[in-house]
């Protein structure tokens, strides 16, 4: 008992001390514990990378071989789309040679002839060059021309002048003003003055009408026809004196248009006129001039010239003589004639028998 | 004033003496004739009446002035000469024009033209009184005056329908006008030419028949004439001729019209410089070996000239769309057009504020038209500086289509300063004007097109600033 009671006295000492004793060994353990457990986290650790590292170096192998292939692929299939592209580039170009042949024939041929094109432009510039000079020509001539009538003009008017002037003609005794004995020569204005004619006091100019034929009624009707005298009786002239008759009236008449009769109508030559123009229609018609004469006695000097045809030099042809009505009796089979079917005309029974013998050569 | 003057004459017009009748008649004409409140008056007085009364049975002195009266209130407006046409003149005035005395017959004429000149439906009434007949017959006569008169008339009556134009056709005038031509009185080739290009103008029929009463070459004689007039209605009437179809203006350049009108528009000044070059413009217009006629007919350096020198904008206006049509076919014609230096003109014309709206329109149009065919750099050039935005993208769309090709002009537009010009221009990414002018770009190498674009000097200082040379 004493020793459980000495136990149950020291039981806390004891269990104090079992207490700390474990504890201090606690603190240690759990140490220990943790250093342990880290030694051995580490160390597996390293086995999974290495694990890690052995499955990322296949895993990098069998993508590396995957990727090779893959590009592989893409590799053959650009060279693929690009040898297409270069023989369709090259089936392109020569495509367009043959079409731009084709095109180029096309157009040459049928629908533009730059040839042609470039010779109308010639042409037509040709024409333009004719035509300017033609029309230079044309203003050239109308220039002269209007020159020509203003010079011709100025003539008349200064040859009216000198003759309205001509009083002013130098004489012998007192020289005119364009004559002044101070000049060497005469002023032009004296020689116009010689040579001109003293101008009238009667204006006679008629002006010439143009000649109306007195077939057309109508212009002859036309007021400006009716022939005029050159001088008109002034209107109030007093009646002369004397049986004379009214002066209109004496006009009319002389004035009258001719009415011929028709006997003087006629030429007097018509007979001869008509034979001219029946010789002449004759001449036109007629292929041949010579008269026909009838009978064989008009000819008789004349000599025979026979046809180039059925002549030659050693003597008239055969040809149409002998040949078509000439009848060899030797060489007929037999001296009965044809019979004949039809009855004949009688015009060909009598043939042979009628014409006459004359000119056949026997 | 006036209603005193007619009231008085009225009574002198029924006059026993038949002097006083005329002397009335003529005065009343005289009145009429110098102003329209005149002539109104005389209508309303009720004259008129008995002027076509008295007309049928006096004599010709009457009858001239009495023709007069009806010329002198027939001209002034449309409505006083309904007024002549109801009161039943048209047919009196047609038994005028069948009376013996020439003088009757040219105021019948002169009145019946006047009547005739306002409009369609009192043309249409002349016709059916029977006058172009007579107007035909009238033409062969002798007398000058009398020809004048008639060919005024007769052109009146056809210029303002197909359908009057064939009437007067149809009466036969065409022959008797083709041989007016030749003659040499200069105010009776006027109303002829006149006449002619009133007919053909309505139809290509009509201007067939007017070609095969072969006009031409006479008609190219007519523009050599002196008188200025004779000059105008000759070019009008080829003009006429022309603008219908290909084949009229063929005929009219075969037989060397182009170069006769040319020489015609570089002889005169002015308003009657204007049927020829608008004949150019017709001409050109059909197809392009016509305007190529008309190049070599030397016509493109006499219409830069009138556009140049004419005052008038509408001449202009007529210059610039000739040079259009002559341009606008093919590069070679561009290029004829270009070489006479004549689109920096057309520029200044579109861009001048003094244009009218009309010039400007037709150069702007010419101008499009000639550059989108124009492949001669040298004139382009100027257009770089001076064109306005939606000019400027045509220019730089031409450079860019011809300088990929061709290694001197790439040359030259770099020595001339163009592509400093064209890296100047500020243009919105995406539009055309930004794609010609990459497509000019990429023909240069990239240092040349660093080496001009603006503001190049200023990065080359700035890295010259920023260098540190090495220390060693």
């Amino acid at each position: 008992m004493a020793t459980l009671a000495r136990l149950q006295a020291r039981s806390t000492f004891v269990a104090h001390q079992y207490y700390y004793r474990n504890s201090v060994v606690d603190v240690f353990r759990k140490k220990e514990y943790d250093a342990a457990v880290k030694i051995q986290s580490w160390f597996r650790g390293c086995q999974v990378r290495a694990y890690i590292r052995y499955l990322h170096r296949i895993a990098t192998v069998i993508q590396k071989w995957w990727r090779g292939y893959s590009g592989r692929e893409e590799y053959r299939l650009l060279v693929k789309f690009a040898s297409c592209a270069m023989k369709m580039n090259f089936y392109n170009a020569m495509a367009v040679r043959i079409q731009r042949r084709w095109r180029g024939y096309r157009i040459r041929k049928y629908c533009f002839n730059y040839f042609y094109l470039k010779e109308y432009l010639r042409a037509v510039s040709e024409t333009n060059d004719a035509i300017r000079e033609a029309l230079e020509e044309f203003a050239e001539m109308k220039e002269r021309e209007e020159k020509k009538a203003d010079l011709e003009r100025e003539e008349k008017e200064r040859d009216y002048q000198a003759r309205k002037m001509h009083y002013l003609l130098s004489t012998k005794q007192i020289p005119g003003i364009y004559n002044s004995p101070f000049r060497k020569d005469p002023d032009p204005w004296e020689l116009r003055l010689q040579k001109a004619k003293p101008l009238t006091s009667q204006r006679s100019k008629v002006k010439d009408k143009h000649w109306v034929s007195p077939n057309s009624w109508l212009e002859c009707t036309s007021a400006r026809s009716f022939p005029r005298s050159e001088v008109l009786p002034p209107i109030d002239r007093k009646q002369c004196q004397g049986p004379f008759r009214d002066i209109t009236e004496v006009l009319e008449q002389r004035y009258k248009p001719l009415e011929p009769t028709l006997r003087v109508a006629e030429p007097i030559n018509e007979l001869n006129v008509a034979r001219e123009e029946f010789r002449r229609q004759e001449w036109m018609r007629n292929v041949n001039d010579n008269m026909f004469l009838p009978f064989s006695t008009y000819h008789k000097n004349k000599k025979y010239t026979p046809l180039m045809h059925s002549s030659s030099k050693y003597g008239p042809n055969s040809y149409g003589s002998r040949h078509f009505r000439d009848e060899n009796p030797k060489k007929w089979i037999c001296d009965k004639d044809f019979q004949t079917v039809l009855p004949s005309f009688d015009l060909f029974s009598k043939y042979g028998k009628l014409y006459s013998k004359a000119g056949q050569i026997i | 004033l006036h209603s005193g003057v007619m009231s008085l004459l009225r009574p002198l017009l029924l006059d026993v003496v038949p002097t006083i009748q005329q002397t009335a008649a003529l005065a009343l004409g005289r009145l009429a004739n110098y102003n329209d409140d005149l002539a109104e008056a005389v209508v309303k007085g009720d004259i008129l009446p008995q002027l076509v009364y008295s007309l049928a049975e006096q004599n010709r002195f009457y009858k001239k002035a009495a023709a007069f009266v009806l010329r002198a209130v027939g001209k002034h407006s449309p409505q006083l000469a309904q007024a002549i046409v109801d009161c039943g003149a048209l047919d009196t005035l047609v038994i005028c024009l069948e009376d013996f005395d020439p003088g009757v017959k040219e105021a019948a004429a002169w009145a019946l033209g006047y009547i005739a000149r306002h409009n369609a439906e009192l043309s249409q009434a002349v016709v059916d009184a029977g006058a172009v007949p007579l107007l035909v017959l009238c033409i062969q006569e002798p007398e000058i005056a009398l020809k004048r008169i008639a060919a005024s008339a007769l052109s009146d009556i056809s210029k303002h329908s197909p359908e009057l134009a064939q009437t007067v056709v149809d009466a036969g005038a065409i022959a008797h006008l083709a041989q007016m031509i030749l003659n040499p009185d200069s105010k009776l080739k006027r109303q002829v030419l006149s006449a002619l290009s009133q007919i053909a103008k309505h139809s290509v029929d009509l201007a067939e028949m007017v070609v095969e009463a072969e006009i031409f070459p006479v008609v190219l004689t007519c523009l050599k004439d002196k008188d200025e007039y004779v000059k105008k209605n000759a070019s009008t009437l080829i003009r006429e001729i022309a603008k219908h179809t290909p084949e009229l203006s063929q005929l009219i350049v075969n037989a060397g019209g182009v170069a006769a009108v040319i020489d015609c528009i570089g002889s005169c000044k002015g308003n009657i410089r204007l049927p020829g070059i608008m004949m150019l413009g017709y001409v050109a217009a059909h197809s392009e070996n016509l305007a190529m006629a008309v190049i070599i007919s030397k016509g493109v350096p006499q219409l830069s000239v009138c556009l140049s020198e004419e005052p008038e904008d509408h001449i202009k206006a007529a210059a610039a769309w000739a040079l259009g049509q002559i341009g606008r076919h093919t590069p070679e014609h561009a290029r004829a057009v270009a070489v006479t230096n004549t689109l920096p003109v057309l520029l200044s014309l579109y861009m001048s504020t003094e244009s009218s709206e009309d010039l400007q329109v037709k150069s702007k149009k010419a101008i499009k038209n000639i550059l989108q065919k124009c492949t001669y750099l040298p004139a382009l050039e100027p257009f770089l500086y001076d064109a306005p935005p939606n000019i400027l993208k045509h220019v730089v769309g031409q450079f860019s289509k011809v300088l990929p090709h061709d290694s001197k002009a790439r040359r030259l537009f770099v020595t001339s300063g163009g592509l400093k010009k064209v890296q100047e221009i500020k243009a919105e990414p995406g539009s055309l004007l930004q794609e010609y002018i990459n497509s000019i770009n990429n023909c240069y190498p990239e240092e040349i097109v660093r080496y001009y674009s603006p503001g190049y000097s200023d990065t080359l200082l700035q890295r010259v600033d920023s260098y540190q040379p090495l220390t060693n």
